[in-house]
């Protein structure tokens, strides 16, 4: 059985989805900013799109949502041109985000160091979120923008943007939210959470990968990352990805209908699958699950390397995923593990299991069945199990890195 | 980056077959109790390396006749594939050695017996750092049989540990080849072909010694030695009776000194195509470059200034003759 509980990296198209790309892909090929009716003809359909994705959001008609390529572009376009807007051409010097940021906001932060701006990293409490009054005591009156996640594509735990917009408001700092791992997983209103910025990528819900938007309140300024055409009201210029942006539309308005039932569904498989591995010994998982995503498990186990884990699931055809430094390019430690610091451990057995909607019962049982073999072998060979002791003076620190 | 870095390598797709194969069935993982060794009228140590916060450890476990030979081996691993392969292969290459020989054993020979063939290797760079700990558990087992420190195995300084090169032979390696690269110090001896820790600070891990510094300032001692060499051959009075290489080095190194700099202000350069000994004159041919081609002075004031340096520092006999 192949199983897939990857899914907070990326999800399956769903094939309603696809079904709904499929005539912009083939004979609905025409520019929508043609004139003529082979570009003209496409707008119907976009226009429902932008429909559905504003309703599943509940964005006001006077917000914007600009479609990108991927929400690695939505969050550089907001830290880039907040620098430029807010930094370069005005009087502020600092930004606000958290130290278990994606990539995608880390490096653009680090970047924009280099060129000057001051940046807080703010770190997290032992269940790997942000705590609200700590975004509110690193606000100066020089602070441009506070750019805190929705919910951890590690750990799946939700941060407290409602309470963080309200600090923000208050203050008069602009919000940013990296909402990938919200929107299309849990409810995300925004007439509910007033803030200015929201990212997302429809290949975390079902929809195609390269397609991303950002949500921008009240059509606020915000200087273009992508200069050109006319498209999107010159907010953002390039061709616009028709057949992406249509099944984005299809795939928010399948994720949102009734999402409380979806999210029912879903996490009752992740806790039957989180109950049985919790069984086993010396394991332990991250964050109130009352206070997680639906679907996601970040799970330590004692004495089982990450990667080493990972690639005993591989073998029993489990996709999964691990916060290890070992199966990480570059072996750095992954920095949501280390910003949660209980246990330096922790960074070397994590193991994320992301579900979605089309994980069956079937899939959780194996997976069960699986993931418990998987332990056994593996802390049958390792040393943190082993009986025999070392020779007196032959015990060893961490002397690696 | 070019074509064959832009999608990235696949991490186990780096792995040897050998590496697969001893990963999901490792042939030495266990343990050996001091009961069994004690029962066999053999020694048995056990030594750890790593720690799980660390991301890797090992447990070694030797089992010691008394004629000091590894009889048997066996290891526990918390690590990744490459960690659990690499540990089975070290004991695999420990069993039958004396402890004495056991020593000797680097990471590059654990690597290479994981590779399935001899041009390929076994783990991707960045792997031989964290997960072939062979050498340095081997070393400490070492040392809790002979009683000694683990220090006292290193006779000398190791700049690169994943491939165990020593400081004295990269300054050897550098000064024989004139080496100008980090890279080329990589080609010539491993030394930073595998984790990059040891090549400049910012690395993995912090180190003593760094390729850059060492080339460095093996180059400026090269620098320096010329110059003694072309110091002690002038005023000795040795210049004829040099052989021809020596010569030049003689000449090339006056010419670094004093003159060299001037022409380059000048935009300017010059190098030597020859030197002829016909007993009465030392005929040393030059060629002028860049700017100095060809400039008026180049064969009055310039050529006078080079032909009197030389004089002055090798010998009186010589003549500069621009071609
Ligand atoms: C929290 C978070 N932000 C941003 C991204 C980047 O999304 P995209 O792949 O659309 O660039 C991801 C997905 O990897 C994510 O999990």
């Amino acid at each position: 059985m192949k199983v897939y509980v990857d899914n907070n990296a990326t999800t399956m198209m769903d094939p309603a989805v696809v079904e709904a790309m499929q005539p912009f892909l083939t004979e609905q090929y025409g520019n929508p900013n043609s004139i003529h009716k082979a570009g003209s003809s496409i707008h119907p359909a976009l226009a429902s799109a932008v429909d559905q994705v504003y309703t599943a959001i509940n964005a006001a008609d006077a917000d914007d949502i600009i479609f990108t390529s991927c929400a690695t572009e939505s969050n550089n376009w907001v830290l880039q041109s907040t620098w430029i807007d807010d930094i370069l051409n005005g009087d502020k010097d600092h930004i606000v985000t958290t130290e278990v940021e994606h990539p995608s906001i880390l490096s653009t932060c680090k970047f924009l160091e280099e060129q000057g701006v001051k940046v807080t990293y703010l770190p997290v409490n032992e269940q790997g979120v942000v705590e609200a009054h700590t975004v509110s005591s690193f606000i100066t009156e020089k602070t441009a923008l506070v750019s805190m996640m929705w919910a951890s594509n590690e750990t799946g735990m939700l941060f407290p943007v409602k309470e963080v917009s309200k600090i923000c408001r208050e203050k008069g700092v602009k919000f940013h939210s990296d909402a990938v791992q919200a929107v299309g997983k849990i409810p995300v209103d925004l007439q509910d959470v007033d803030i200015d910025f929201i990212s997302f990528s429809a290949h975390k819900f079902h929809g195609p990968k390269g397609t991303g938007a950002l949500y921008i309140k009240n059509s606020q300024k915000l200087s273009p990352l992508f200069h050109g055409g006319e498209q999107m009201a010159g907010r953002r210029s390039g061709t616009l990805n028709v057949a992406g942006i249509i099944g984005m539309g299809k795939a928010l308005e399948i994720a949102t209908t009734n999402i409380g039932g979806k999210m029912a569904e879903i996490s009752a498989k992740r806790n039957k699958i989180e109950d049985a591995l919790l069984e086993l010994e010396d394991t332990f998982t991250i964050g109130d699950r009352n206070n997680r995503t639906p679907n996601t498990i970040l799970i330590s186990i004692r004495g089982v390397e990450g990667e080493g884990m990972l690639w005993d699931l591989n073998n029993g055809e489990i996709a999964a995923s691990t916060g290890s430094a070992c199966a990480s390019e570059d072996l750095e430690a992954n920095s949501v593990m280390l910003a949660i610091g209980a246990d330096n451990e922790l960074a070397h057995t994590g193991i994320r299991l992301s579900l979605s909607r089309f994980t069956t019962d079937e899939e959780v049982d194996y997976i069960i069945a699986h993931f418990t073999d998987a332990v056994k072998r593996l802390r049958a060979i390792s040393s943190s199990y082993a009986i025999v002791q070392p020779t007196p003076g032959g015990e060893a620190s961490c002397e690696v890195h | 980056m070019a074509k064959n870095d832009i999608l990235g390598e696949t991490l186990w797709d780096a792995y040897s077959d050998k590496v697969t194969t001893l990963m999901n069935n490792p042939t030495h993982q266990g343990e050996i109790t001091e009961e069994t060794a004690a029962a066999n009228g053999n020694k048995l140590i056990v030594a750890d390396f790593g720690a799980e916060s660390c991301g890797d450890a090992v447990r070694l476990y030797w089992e010691i006749d008394p004629g000091d030979k590894i009889v048997n081996s066996k290891f526990k691993s918390f690590g990744c594939g490459t960690a659990i392969a690499s540990s089975d292969v070290m004991t695999e290459l420990c069993i039958g050695k004396t402890v004495q020989e056991a020593v000797k054993i680097t990471n590059i020979d654990v690597e290479f017996a994981l590779r399935d063939n001899p041009e390929t290797p076994a783990v991707p760079p960045q792997k031989m750092h964290c997960s072939v700990m062979a050498y340095d558990v081997i070393k400490k087992a070492a040392s809790l049989y002979l009683g000694v420190s683990e220090e006292s195995f290193e006779d000398e300084i190791i700049v690169c540990e994943c491939a165990r090169v020593s400081l004295g032979t990269i300054q050897e390696v550098i000064k024989l080849n004139d080496l100008k690269t980090v890279e080329e110090i990589t080609d010539y001896t491993k030394a930073g072909g595998f984790c990059k820790s040891c090549i400049k600070p910012g690395g993995h891990e912090d180190r003593e010694w760094y390729l850059v510094d060492i080339l460095e300032n093996t180059r400026k001692e090269m620098d320096e030695e010329k110059m003694a060499a072309a110091a002690d051959a002038g005023s000795a009075g040795e210049f004829a009776t040099m052989t021809l290489v020596q010569k030049i080095k003689a000449v090339d190194a006056i010419i670094d000194e004093s003159v060299r700099q001037f022409l380059i202000m000048d935009g300017g350069d010059m190098e030597i195509i020859d030197i002829k000994d016909s007993g009465e004159y030392i005929d040393i041919y030059i060629r002028y470059l860049g700017a100095c081609n060809g400039c008026a002075s180049s064969s009055t004031g310039t050529l006078y200034a080079i032909e009197s340096t030389l004089k002055e520092k090798l010998a009186q006999n010589i003549r500069v003759l621009p071609i």
